[in-house]
């Protein structure tokens, strides 16, 4: 025990030494956390919009009114001209060309149907299909005035009609951040932790320190812990103080049980630390150590569920989420602090996680050699 | 000159050499790709959905089958209980849960209206709208059909055109993005670390009182890495146009132009980190959160910079992928020439004399 405390000892104080460390542990991650959650919203706003309107009648004006008023959208120039629409799409002024051509209001009131154009910039096929949405719905919605204000002179129709509420649970706002910041904690938990634990073994290795411990009398496994626990305690510190600056700056509720939060993260932490040990004790550089598990997180990362749900993917993806830590560890963070859901409603989680921890801290033991 | 090309052999035996690192150097473009174009996709499917009959009647039942045939949901479980609710969106899997009121067919029928109330999990609030606005639009269609002998009066039809990308595919997005962030990865990242590792294991110094001049140090040590990032970059085109339809309408040698100028950005700002940095870990920590995260979140890669809060759209100004990920859309896709991409080129330009100056200047050539 006394050996695990001295190993500890030394770990801190090499942490620490390192001026620029610090900053980056500590103040960094709350930086990126604050930032990439302002920055990861798919709420539409201003959307940029050029009118073309040949009709110049009242029902035209009335209708780009509407648009006027909409807190998507947002005109930013109009014209005559089609060519030069086109050249404000092309030149990234405008998201969304409403075309309005000649002869539209008469038409509608002659023939009882008039069509007009959306011009759309669907490079990006989300957003694209939400202006879509969006205008529609402007366009649905100046369509009903229309009739109703006319009611008197149109002939009535019976429909049937379905009445469709919806209610939001959990969020009623729909508010993204609460969901992404959770995501985004878990990311950055991950790769302090994951990180810091492989550089240093591996690092040892470079500059082969590591076979004056190997002579010494420590243990396998004294070794492994003490090279795991200042990280998994800066990694849970890390969490703690993430949790904070979210309930501050954005009011996440924090419906379940705290201290199951931080069993699982401790698990989980175990789990990817040993992955880290395992990843520096199989390398012979920090170059490779970083390469490797960079490349391994990129995949996590976007394959966690973090953007998009993992329902959605293909069966071979969900497969492959099996040995995702991430995976894991994004949907308790997010149950437990959103939906406060207990131990019985993550109990796989809870068992997988801990198969998972114990697989990878054996694996870590049994590569490490006390040879040089 | 002859000294410079052995260098810069030495280099490309240290690259070579870790098989390891150079599998993943190759390996990670197309990981990425595929993954982008297989597995992260904003299209919704198979989510899991509960029904709440409580009329079970013919039109229910049609309703109902018409939900799950979509494909955009399967049915997880039927609940006949008001007080179960709670619990099922507390398991987790069910992310909504539709309500067909009593009477419902009867209602309709007599009445001319009846009501579906939809249960969302706005956990996360994106798939929550995706969803409600999916299963709204299949109970409308639904209506549409039902009333289609009618004639409704004055109608305005818009007529929709997606320009540039009539199919809406997704990998009009990540084609470029990828790009820009696997070019960030190999060229930035790489650069800093491999020059910082030189000076955590002591071999600058051997190196700076070499007869090699500092200028050709660097300039060796950044050689393999443009070579790498140019295979990288062709790799991901072809593989953008072949596997995933991403066409080049406007010109390859401007397209491949661009690519080189931010590859060499990208190198310059992977020196100046290196010159700050006194270990490979620094290093890495600093390129991470300074490039990796920023590269993905504040480019206009995944997210819309419009739709940002203005402080986040004035910081992306700084965030050169952002640049470049415009230049190539504009290039690959609208098929536009260096007219409409000359001030993006420009300020990349800058960036990078800017870059390679605050290196020169702050790049020790003396023993500490």
């Amino acid at each position: 025990m006394r050996t695990i405390l001295y190993i500890l000892q030394k770990e801190f104080i090499q942490i620490f030494r390192n001026k620029m460390m610090l900053p980056i542990i500590f103040i960094v991650p709350i930086i990126q956390l604050v930032v990439l959650v302002y920055a990861a919203t798919l709420e539409m706003q201003d959307i940029d919009t050029y009118i073309v309107d040949k009709d110049q009648t009242t029902t035209s004006r009335e209708l780009i009114n509407k648009f006027r008023g909409s807190p998507f959208f947002k005109i930013q120039e109009s014209s005559f001209s089609m060519k030069d629409a086109n050249d404000a799409l092309e030149e990234n002024r405008a998201d969304i060309i409403i075309n309005i051509p000649s002869g539209f209001e008469r038409k509608l009131f002659k023939e009882n149907q008039s069509e007009l154009q959306l011009l759309i910039n669907a490079i990006n096929g989300t957003a694209a299909g939400l202006t879509n949405v969006y205008a529609t719905f402007v366009i649905l919605d100046f369509n009903k005035n229309i009739i109703a204000e006319n009611i008197n002179i149109i002939p009535l129709v019976q429909t049937k009609q379905i009445n469709v509420s919806s209610s939001f649970w959990y969020n009623p706002e729909l508010n993204y951040k609460i969901y992404m910041l959770p995501g985004i904690l878990v990311i950055l938990i991950t790769i302090i932790g994951m990180f810091l634990t492989a550089l240093n073994l591996v690092r040892e290795k470079e500059m082969e320190t590591i076979e004056q411990i190997n002579v010494t009398p420590i243990k396998k496994y004294q070794f492994i812990i003490g090279k795991l626990l200042p990280f998994l305690i800066i990694a849970l510190f890390e969490l703690a103080f993430g949790l904070t600056i979210g309930k501050i700056l954005f009011d996440i509720p924090m419906v379940g049980n705290m201290f199951l939060l931080f069993g699982f993260a401790t698990i989980y932490l175990f789990a990817v630390l040993g992955l880290g040990l395992f990843i520096s004790t199989a390398s012979s550089s920090q170059q490779q150590v970083m390469f490797i598990a960079f490349f391994f997180m990129i995949t996590f990362i976007m394959m966690s569920g973090i953007f998009t749900p993992i329902e959605s993917m293909p069966e071979w993806a969900q497969t492959v989420n099996i040995i995702n830590p991430f995976a894991y560890f994004m949907k308790v963070n997010r149950m437990i602090l959103l939906k406060g859901s207990d131990f019985f409603d993550l109990k796989t989680e809870f068992i997988s996680m801990t198969v998972y921890a114990v697989a990878a801290l054996s694996l870590a033991v049994w590569k490490y050699r006390k040879v040089a | 000159m002859k000294l410079f090309w052995a260098f810069v052999r030495k280099e490309f035996y240290h690259i070579f050499r870790d098989k390891q690192t150079l599998l993943i150097l190759f390996g990670l473009p197309i990981a990425l790709i595929m993954i982008f174009g297989y597995v992260v996709s904003n299209e919704i499917k198979d989510v899991k959905i509960a029904i709440f009959d409580q009329s079970k009647d013919g039109t229910t039942q049609k309703i109902t089958n018409k939900i799950l045939s979509s494909g955009y949901f399967i049915l997880d479980m039927d609940i006949d209980n008001a007080n179960e609710i709670e619990a099922v969106f507390k398991k987790g899997k069910v992310r909504e849960l539709v309500i067909f009121e009593p009477d419902f067919e009867h209602k309709l029928n007599k009445n001319g209206i009846a009501n579906i109330q939809i249960i969302a999990d706005a956990s996360d609030a994106n798939t929550a709208n995706l969803v409600v606005n999916y299963t709204k639009a299949i109970i409308y269609n639904y209506l549409s059909e039902l009333n289609i002998n009618k004639k409704l009066p004055l109608q305005i039809k818009p007529q929709v055109r997606m320009i540039y990308n009539e199919e809406l595919k997704s990998s009009y997005m990540f084609v470029p993005g990828t790009m820009a962030l696997i070019l960030m990865l190999v060229s930035a990242i790489m650069t800093s670390i491999s020059i910082a590792r030189e000076k955590e294991l002591g071999t600058m110094e051997v190196l700076l009182v070499s007869p090699l001049k500092p200028f050709i140090i660097i300039l060796g040590k950044v050689t393999p890495y443009v070579v790498l990032s140019f295979i990288n970059t062709i790799t991901i085109i072809l593989l953008g146009y072949f596997v995933f339809g991403v066409p080049v309408k406007g010109s390859i040698l401007l397209l491949i132009g661009e690519c080189m100028l931010f590859i060499l950005m990208a190198l310059s700002l992977g020196i100046l980190i290196s010159t700050i940095s006194k270990t490979q870990e620094t290093a890495m920590f600093v390129s991470m959160f300074a490039l990796l995260l920023p590269t993905i979140l504040l480019s206009g890669f995944i997210f819309p910079i419009k739709n940002m809060p203005d402080i986040l759209q004035w910081l992306s100004y700084i965030v050169p992928p952002r640049y470049f990920i415009t230049i190539i859309k504009n290039i690959m896709l609208k098929g536009t020439g260096i007219l409409f991409v000359w001030k993006e080129t420009l300020i990349l330009f800058g960036m990078m004399s800017f870059f390679i100056l605050l290196s020169v200047r702050k790049f020790k050539i003396r023993l500490e």
